[in-house]
């Protein structure tokens, strides 16, 4: 039998199993021993069912993994490992605390002057970057409130959401209108628009469409909305549609329509 | 990392060899080992005996007699019948559960990693019912070649090449 036909037999996927007799096996040993194509098809079928068997297995929980690790290492679990880590930081800021100790007695005696003033310098370093943590937190808790009435908006359950897609005059631009039923308040979201340029401004209007006529509700420059891009706008009662033009600072009192953005339909 | 590099690190028994050998074989034979049992607690109960016995026989198994792999399948695969037979299941082979390994993928919360288990629907749909049968008794559950003819009624004499293009079948999807 050639190696080919001894392969094409199927006794070696059996070998893989663990199906052969032992003489059996033997046999096929030293084939493979004598032929790297037998060695090859071996290692190939075996990887398949190794795959195959893997992919079907459920989950091991990690307490049968420690169980395992314990029983044949002897070592401790996890949580022990970190005591061990804790005493040896223990014992080091015991080391620790006697070197800073014998220093700072040293420096005392050698360089009481000097080391006061290094103190001092150190304590008015230490109250400016207070200061300016103090800055960030307030500056992180405008942004958080800043977010909140974000979300505030857009979970209010009295929105309407109108989409105001792209026009001609600059397609790839969108907006989101919150109209709220209740309170008639608008809030523009305009994170789909690009930055306006130099001395132009946006202004939002609401529309009527028979016969159409716009009514401005505001302009978006507030520099409180700079980082959310959603901006308060005058309320409305009765738009129809609403419409975003691109305006020269300040605003206009009737719209550019060569400069109409964006537009949707209540 | 092969079975040869594998060996000479597990004789040594430390840490690194038995990471490896979880990391590369667990999952396989906790597969074998569930697919006999169907009881998660019971199959991680024989996985820990299995892994004890590989370990502490590791200097019985010789390289002459057959794959590492191979070893290690036939330590779980008789572990976990013999649990089933100290359960007072019934004792003949073919009596073990009448699910094959792809009932397991039926159960999504069962499978250890979705993705894993997405991927593996796929190919084992594409297997034929004939293929998962006869992988099913010959690999996961271990019967010899006279009792997969006698359950699927097939001729002994193509036990082996059936099982041969099977897995031809399964190496072309995996790609192995």
């Amino acid at each position: 039998m050639n190696s080919r036909e001894y392969i094409e037999s199927g006794i070696l996927e059996l070998y893989v199993f663990g199906k052969l007799s032992e003489e059996e096996a033997r046999e096929v040993q030293q084939m493979a021993t004598d032929n790297p194509a037998i060695r090859t098809e071996i290692a190939a079928i075996e990887q398949a069912v190794i795959n195959l068997s893997h992919s079907v297995s459920p989950n091991i929980s990690s307490e049968t993994y420690d169980k395992i690790r314990h029983e044949l290492l002897g070592d401790a679990p996890e949580v022990i490992q970190m005591k061990s880590k804790t005493n040896w930081a223990q014992y080091l800021g015991w080391a620790a605390a006697v070197v800073i100790l014998l220093g700072a007695g040293f420096m005392y005696l050698r360089m009481n002057d000097q080391i006061n003033g290094v103190i001092n310098s150190e304590i008015e370093k230490d109250s400016s970057e207070f200061k300016s943590m103090q800055k960030t937190i307030i500056t992180l808790e405008d942004k958080n409130k800043a977010s909140e009435n974000l979300l505030n908006i857009i979970r209010d359950k009295n929105n309407r959401i109108i989409t105001l897609e792209g026009q001609p005059a600059m397609p790839t631009a969108m907006a989101k209108v919150y109209w709220n039923k209740a309170t008639q308040a608008v809030h523009i979201d305009a994170q789909g628009l690009p930055e306006p340029p130099q001395g132009m401004v946006y202004q939002v209007w609401s529309l009527k469409m028979d016969p159409l006529t716009p009514t401005s509700i505001g302009l978006l420059d507030k520099a409180s909305a700079e980082t959310t891009k959603m901006y308060k706008v005058d309320n409305t009662t009765e738009a129809e549609a609403f419409g975003i033009t691109l305006e020269p600072e300040g605003g206009s009192a009737v719209p550019t329509m060569e400069q109409l953005y964006t537009l949707g339909k209540v | 990392m092969t079975q040869d590099e594998l060996l000479p690190l597990i004789y040594k028994k430390d840490d690194k060899a038995f990471t490896l050998l979880y990391d590369m074989y667990a999952k396989s034979l906790f597969g074998v080992i569930y697919n006999l049992i169907r009881d998660k607690e019971e199959a991680e109960d024989v996985l820990q005996e299995t892994f004890v016995k590989i370990w502490k026989n590791i200097e019985t198994y010789n390289e002459s007699k057959g794959r590492f792999y191979t070893w290690m399948l036939n330590i779980a695969r008789n572990n976990a019948i013999d649990k089933l037979r100290s359960k007072n299941f019934n004792n003949n082979q073919k009596n073990l559960s009448v699910d094959n390994f792809v009932h397991v993928l039926e159960d999504p919360n069962k499978v250890s990693n979705k993705i894993d288990a997405i991927g593996i629907q796929e190919f084992v749909k594409k297997l034929k019912p004939k293929c998962i049968q006869i992988i099913d008794l010959l690999f996961f559950k271990g019967y010899t070649q006279q009792e997969a003819s006698d359950e699927l009624e097939i001729p002994l004499g193509t036990v082996k090449t059936q099982n041969r293009n099977c897995i031809n079948e399964l190496r072309n999807l995996l790609k192995v």
